[in-house]
């Protein structure tokens, strides 16, 4: 038996969507955001949503987004991906529009940007990256950083005294009657990143309900800016992180 | 007959946007244009022309919007005034980098800083030499009339599509806030969706259909080779303006020994400072350029030789008057004139500071 007689349909467990391009990843080997991109890619295609769905991509480690996702992408400035969001979906209001951020991002540079957005309740998709650092940069400290976490700008630990607390961004744009779902998630294994398919999908589908901004935020690793190895950084994520930042609906109307 | 109406400058602008088949306003309120909006709202084009108007939460969300309906192939713009467009330079960037066609109006005020929300023209290197950063140009035309703020809406879009380069209406609080007659061009419908994907499918975000390549628009070029050769391209179309897109007006300059350069509302009270210069038996000309980004450097260059001075009169501490003396590359005097803090100057005083200058 050689390989083409185990590559039959009929054995077929797993394949890969088409909307996930084969261009290999510059992410980090354990890195949740190639794990995040491939469900959202699986929901576009299962939802037969390819040709109408348009990504809005940030600055930060998901800036290459687009060579991952075979879909027309918009690449915003720092920050301002909900703006952008915006306008493209009040302008093609039968697209599905979303925009794809980390915690530099979201909740630092474009805190006014995706306030507004939510409370706006465009009807667009917020897919928000947490982990707590600066990917890209070189692992400074995200307004989402715990206390005590050292990074390349908190070498001694993050202090409230000095930093203020990590910002729990995700609860506050709960409050918004603009948004509609609300979700902490994560892909630190099978079942989680189930569960984040899940979530994803429903944010599509209450997009094209026009219900408005459903918000879903995935708990995740940064292994090169934790300076762990992949399963170090997911232990250190459930056992840090996730008392900060606990996983599940916060709001689902 | 066509229907003409007596309105506000800035009021011209929005009812242009209508009519010309704009898809899509964006703002933020900030005095002296705030009439833009306003009118827009009033007139709530989404019901009948379908167009989109939005109140962002800022400029720079403004701008940001803007990059968004761009990336759509969509025609979108935004107004503001001065600090309002410092905000938005960023954006401007972007859009210039990414090749998205646009449409910013500034309505100039006085600064620096929170300035002053009388008239000014200060913004012209921001608006000229670029603003955000980077190696950029936008198209900058200079409206001195109620009639060309509405004429050059559509001519904006006409030429930021041309190039996919934004386009700015560099205006002034003169311009801006006074009343005119001006006469309605026909409606123009805005472009279908079909319409969009048939014109712009190399690069619009339209949506990836099965053959078609997966559309990106981004500004991000991290190979250097890449990078440059982008630069490259922007380069290329700047110097095309240039040579094909140059729009001036020239007064009384056929036999003139002088000429006085000014744009927006500096140039109509400069057309009366020639008339005076005339019934004295001097022989001075304007020369108004409608386009500051590209310059009318040619034009400068065929006038100099006939020349004994030229002069710059502006609302600035002396901006424009670079780029006269660039292409006037010290072969005459050029001379300069300007008041600040929001002070028009009448004609008269610019008669005085003329004769003054050319006498010296």
């Amino acid at each position: 038996m050689d390989v083409n007689d185990i590559i039959k349909p009929e054995n077929m467990v797993y394949s890969k969507t088409p909307v996930l391009t084969s261009t290999t990843m510059h992410y980090c080997p354990g890195c949740s955001h190639g794990t995040v991109h491939k469900l959202i890619a699986e929901v576009i295609d299962e939802m037969g949503i390819q040709e109408k769905t348009i990504g809005v991509s940030p600055v930060g480690c998901a800036v290459f987004a687009y060579n991952y996702v075979d879909i027309d992408w918009q690449q915003a400035a720092h920050g301002r991906a909900p703006a952008v969001a915006t306008a493209t979906k009040r302008l093609h209001p039968e697209k599905y529009v979303f925009t794809y951020q980390g915690d530099g991002d979201l909740a630092s540079i474009g805190t006014a940007e995706i306030m507004h957005a939510c409370n706006r309740g465009e009807n667009i998709v917020v897919i928000f990256i947490n982990n707590a650092i600066y990917g890209m940069t070189g692992g400074q400290m995200a307004p989402t950083t715990l206390l005590g976490m050292k990074t390349a700008t908190t070498p001694y630990g993050r202090t409230k005294e000095l930093h203020g607390s990590p910002l729990r961004i995700t609860e506050l744009l709960a409050q918004l009657e603009g948004t509609c779902y609300v979700t902490r998630q994560s892909v630190h294994n099978a079942a989680s990143a189930r569960k984040t398919k899940r979530a994803i999908r429903k944010a599509f589908e209450n997009s094209a309900l026009g219900k408005g901004t459903s918000f879903v935020e995935v708990v995740s690793t940064c292994n090169s800016g934790w300076k762990l190895s992949p399963v170090k950084a997911n232990e250190w994520m459930v056992e840090n992180m996730f008392p900060k930042y606990p996983v599940g609906d916060i709001k689902d109307l | 007959m066509a229907e003409k109406i007596l309105m506000k400058g800035n009021e011209a602008i929005a009812h242009a946007a209508i009519r010309c088949g704009c898809d899509g306003y964006f703002g933020y309120p900030i005095t002296p244009q705030s009439e833009i909006m306003e009118t827009l709202m009033e007139e709530q084009p989404w019901e009948t022309t379908g167009m989109v108007v939005l109140q962002a939460e800022s400029e720079t969300s403004s701008i940001n919007m803007i990059y968004g309906g761009a990336c759509c192939g969509k025609k979108v713009m935004t107004s503001s005034s001065s600090p309002g467009v410092s905000l938005m330079c960023e954006g401007l960037s972007y859009l210039a980098g990414a090749e998205l066609p646009c449409l910013v109006v500034n309505v100039v005020r006085g600064g620096p800083g929170l300035g002053t929300i009388q008239p000014g023209q200060g913004d012209y290197f921001q608006a000229v030499k670029g603003g955000g950063h980077g190696d950029y140009k936008m198209v900058v035309l200079a409206p001195s009339s109620a009639q060309e703020m509405y004429d050059f809406v559509d001519l904006s879009f006409e030429l930021a599509f041309k190039y996919r380069t934004p386009a700015m209406i560099l205006a002034d609080g003169v311009v801006g806030q006074m009343m005119e007659t001006v006469e309605l061009r026909p409606m123009k419908p805005r472009l279908t969706n079909e319409q969009i994907i048939e014109k712009y499918s190399s690069w619009a975000t339209t949506g990836k259909t099965p053959g078609r390549k997966q559309n990106v628009v981004t500004s991000l070029a991290l190979d250097s080779i890449i990078h440059e050769q982008l630069n490259n391209t922007l380069q290329a179309k700047y110097r095309k303006m240039e040579e094909d897109d140059v729009r001036f007006e020239e007064i009384m300059c056929d036999d003139a020994e002088h000429v006085i350069v000014a744009y927006g509302c500096m140039a109509r009270i400069c057309e009366s400072t020639v008339e005076m210069a005339r019934k004295e038996g001097i022989k001075l000309g304007l020369l108004r350029p409608i386009t500051l980004f590209p310059f009318p450097t040619n034009e400068i260059n065929r006038l100099v030789p006939q020349l004994k001075t030229m002069m710059s009169v502006e609302l600035s501490a002396g901006q424009m008057v670079e780029d006269v003396r660039l292409a006037v590359n010290g072969r005459i005097p050029v001379n300069f004139f300007g008041r600040l803090g929001g002070i028009v100057p009448s004609p008269d005083e610019v008669f005085e500071a003329f004769k003054k200058a050319i006498n010296k």
